[in-house]
């Protein structure tokens, strides 16, 4: 009832600090799939280069989040970000690359070979195949990357507010350090409910993406 | 050829860094700044170290005979809500899982231990379910048609088949153990989160980095590990690593 | 027509150079179905998929309606050739309709022509425009998804064909209706075709000509008949099999072997005259009796001729079985067995008798090409070894 009511009093903040958390983690992810998508489907060309480089992108993952915060901060210091939002969204810019280029480089080989015969076959050229055939198909595996990568990053934005990037991890962070349990508990519960409903809005948007004919097939996995 | 070219230059060009970072830290005294957190590295190292392989046995000791129990055909009822669940629970961010377990069991080590645990709970348990799910129906009717009991048949066939899909739900889990570590300091467990958070609030890089650089590689090793592990236990016709 | 000139391929494997297409020189005439034939690993796929440069060949060139296509464009060159797979490949993500108008589209029609081109290509394969045409492939059973994969093939009306094993991948049963619809398909569109298949029956059925490959070399190239009458080696003889007798039966036509001599006798002569004509024809058990419209009305035997007296019209058995001139062998023979007979009245198109068919002159059909054979090319250690 307490929570209840310190929830609704401060309903304003709580709103501004989810649209900053949201917003955060949105541009993050988006130039995170700018940058990934293309990378993804480039390395299906070189076997041992898409190796190498999901290799790299597996290790930076394993990567805690605060070490990486305490890595970046006296490098980011030199250009004046040492803390703050910068290097969150570099964080979550980086932690995003290993779901979305591993996505996009396993969607993209495992199409049916058959498929990408009968596509050679009638005469598509490379770019139309990719464009035509290839990535309509891996449109669900990429989303399903892209959801990953945010779900993972709300997280790791939570942690950010100890570097001051803000964000609802804000009040988990003042609800430690002034023990005021009101303030933590109602801060780890709204960034819980935040990354559940985007997991859950991001699937809708997976299965609406989804090209029609392979829904069932979609569905099915 | 190009790219062996690129390799050489970019191998040469590491070791000159590498020279070049030597040169300028021993000139600078940063070397002597990070010995002199040396002592207090080692202590929390082991610290965390123990966080890790206590919350992290305790999950794995949990969470497989729990993925096996809900395998079984009996619990199919249960086990596809119970999933559900669990899958919501992996959503919800490690922060806010220490968070929670603070507010209701206060500071410490045990409640760093048991925020830790509930993280490292939920994906054992998803990945042990769908791998002994995954196991081919074909196996099953065929280790069931020579007369295997139940027991033969979980220990025989699904177990080894599904082995490398349960070690991967580890080597995530205790990845994201070894991760969420550092934040065990908050609610007061110590770790190597302790030079970290220190060092940013009071704005102190050597200290900083005396915690991150060793947290991150000790994830790295304990990733790699696991991965080795995987690597050596898993039977060989169903280990994609060794073909 | 297609012709390859000394098409090769060489794959480069870990175990060294691998010859998976040996020089191959052929030439499939304009109209017609050529099949590729042969144990798995012959180099026919391979010999195909050289024709659109899916497989890339080390030398050789390959003429399309006596065009060299070397210097075509890849893009082009398989825009004008249909090519149907064993996996079907329909496109999941795309309609029924858009993965027929694909290739129009590619090729830059305008969205009328190619939408009335769809319309047109499912009246072809039989199959209801309205009823299929926004339905995605996967909701299509296999049989109707390797219709499509044709229709798609057909689209843009290339004059020539690759088909490779279009049809492996369906049941047995609705294989069959599927290569019927193909066969009377080809005869209204006179495509160029070349299919590969590594099963004997299909080869026989579908082909206008047959090629063998054994181990990347061209073995044999002849019509079917030809080959099961005459192949040229023990492996092409081993490939058809020990039955490749029998397999001929589906080649030869009741026309091509029926006598027209037959001695029937009419409801109205008596059975004093039936067993005279039995005996003059010497015939061993029975006669035919038509009725005045000349139609095969029941047969005398000769026991009942020689033994009872009056007319025919009040003393025949039923006829066991008539052939059409238009039925292939198989169908003669199995009627033959089944009825335990040595002989078989024909009809024409009208339904009159228009001579018989025997046993012997069936086997001695079938058995003059090998005789002939044995007694030029063969050399007598392999005779005896037969």
């Amino acid at each position: 009832m307490e929570l209840f009511h310190f929830a609704l009093n401060n309903a304003g903040l709580l709103l501004s600090r989810t649209v900053e958390h949201i917003a955060l983690v949105g541009v993050a992810v988006g130039i995170a799939t700018l940058t990934g998508v293309p990378i993804g489907i480039a390395i299906t060309k070189n076997e041992r280069v898409a190796q190498s480089v999901l290799y790299l992108a597996s290790i930076i993952v394993t990567i805690p989040s605060i070490a990486l915060f305490g890595i970046m901060i006296p490098v980011l210091s030199l250009i004046g970000h040492g803390i703050g939002y910068v290097p969150a969204v570099i964080a979550v810019l980086l932690y995003s690359q290993l779901p979305i280029i591993r996505n996009t480089y396993t969607a993209i080989n495992n199409v049916n070979p058959a498929l990408r015969e009968a596509a050679r076959g009638i005469g598509m050229n490379p770019n139309q195949r990719l464009r035509l055939v290839e990535i309509p198909l891996a449109i669900p595996v990429i989303m399903a990357g892209v959801r990953t990568a945010v779900v993972l990053n709300i997280g790791v934005m939570a942690i950010a507010a100890y570097i001051g990037a803000g964000g609802l991890g804000t009040f988990i962070s003042r609800g430690i350090s002034q023990s005021d349990p009101r303030q933590l508990i109602v801060g780890a519960i709204a960034v819980s409910l935040l990354a559940i409903i985007v997991d859950y809005s991001l699937l809708y948007l997976q299965k609406r993406l989804t090209p029609k004919g392979m829904s069932r097939e979609a569905a099915a996995t | 050829m190009p790219i062996r070219s690129i390799k050489g230059a970019l191998k040469v060009l590491v070791l000159v860094a590498i020279f070049f970072a030597g040169v300028w830290s021993q000139s600078s005294g940063v070397i002597d700044e990070f010995l002199w957190y040396l002592p207090d590295v080692q202590y929390l190292m082991v610290q965390h170290i123990w966080l890790t392989v206590m919350s992290g046995s305790l999950a794995i000791l949990f969470a497989i005979p729990l993925g096996i129990v809900l395998s079984r055909p009996k619990m199919a009822n249960v086990a596809e809500s119970l999933m559900q669940v669990l899958n919501v629970g992996t959503t919800i961010p490690t922060l806010a899982v220490l968070a929670l377990s603070m507010s209701f069991l206060g500071i410490g080590t045990v409640p760093a231990v048991f925020g830790l645990f509930v993280a490292t709970l939920l994906p054992i348990t998803r990945n042990t379910y769908t791998g002994l799910k995954g196991v081919n129906p074909a196996l099953m009717e065929a280790a069931a048609g020579i007369g295997m009991s139940p027991m033969q048949r979980l220990f025989k066939v699904e177990l080894p088949n599904a082995l490398y899909v349960i070690f991967a739900g580890m080597r995530t889990a205790l990845t994201i153990n070894v991760g969420t570590v550092p934040l065990a300091f908050l609610i007061g467990a110590g770790g190597l989160g302790e030079l970290i958070f220190t060092g940013i609030d009071l704005y102190d890089p050597v200290m900083m980095l005396s915690g991150a650089i060793p947290t991150a590689l000790l994830a790295i090793v304990v990733d790699a590990l696991i991965a080795v592990i995987a690597f050596l236990v898993v039977p060989r016709g169903v280990n994609p690593g060794r073909t | 027509m297609i012709r390859l000139d000394s098409l090769t391929k060489v794959f480069d494997t870990p175990k060294g150079a691998v010859v998976a297409a040996d020089h191959i020189d052929m030439e499939v005439p304009e109209g017609e179905i050529c099949v590729l034939l042969g144990p798995s690993g012959c180099g026919k796929t391979t010999t195909l998929k050289m024709i659109n440069r899916i497989v890339k060949p080390t030398a050789g060139k390959v003429f399309i309606n006596g065009e060299d296509t070397t210097g075509l464009d890849t893009q082009t060159l398989r825009r004008n050739i249909g090519y149907v797979i064993q996996q079907i490949g329909l496109f999941p993500n795309m309609t029924i309709e858009e993965n027929i108008t694909i290739v129009p589209k590619l090729l830059g029609w305008d969205k009328a022509k190619y939408k009335a081109r769809a319309r047109e290509m499912m009246a072809m394969i039989a199959l209801e425009p309205d009823a299929f045409l926004k339905r995605f492939p996967s909701e299509l059973s296999g049989g109707q998804q390797q219709r499509i994969g044709v229709a798609r093939a057909l689209a843009a009306d290339p004059p020539v064909m690759l088909m490779d094993e279009p049809f492996g991948a369906i049941d047995p049963i609705n294989r069959a209706v599927i290569q019927d619809e193909f066969l009377k398909m080809q005869q209204e569109l006179n495509k160029t075709i070349m299919f590969v298949s590594h099963d004997i029956d299909e080869a026989i059925k579908m082909g206008n000509r047959v090629a063998v490959f054994r181990e990347g070399k061209l073995v044999q190239y002849s019509t079917p008949d030809d080959l099961l009458a005459a192949p040229k080696n023990a492996f092409v003889e081993s490939f058809l099999g020990e039955d490749r007798a029998l397999k001929r039966l589906n080649l030869v036509k009741v026309r091509e072997i029926v006598t027209d001599e037959i001695g029937t006798v009419l409801p109205s002569d008596t059975l004093e005259t039936a067993l005279a004509k039995i005996d003059d024809y010497g015939y061993q058990n029975a006669i035919l009796m038509v009725n005045e419209r000349k139609q095969p009305a029941g047969i005398i035997s000769r026991s009942v001729a020689r033994t009872t007296k009056g007319y025919c019209r009040d003393h025949f058995q039923a006829v066991p079985a008539v052939v059409d001139l238009d039925d292939d062998l198989r169908k003669a023979a199995s009627l033959m067995f089944a009825h335990d007979q040595t002989w078989l009245p024909c009809v024409n198109q009208e339904g009159t008798v228009c001579g018989q068919i025997t046993q012997r002159a069936m086997t001695s059909h079938l058995g003059a090409r090998y005789r002939a054979r044995q007694g030029d090319d063969r050399k007598p250690s392999a005779a005896i070894k037969e």
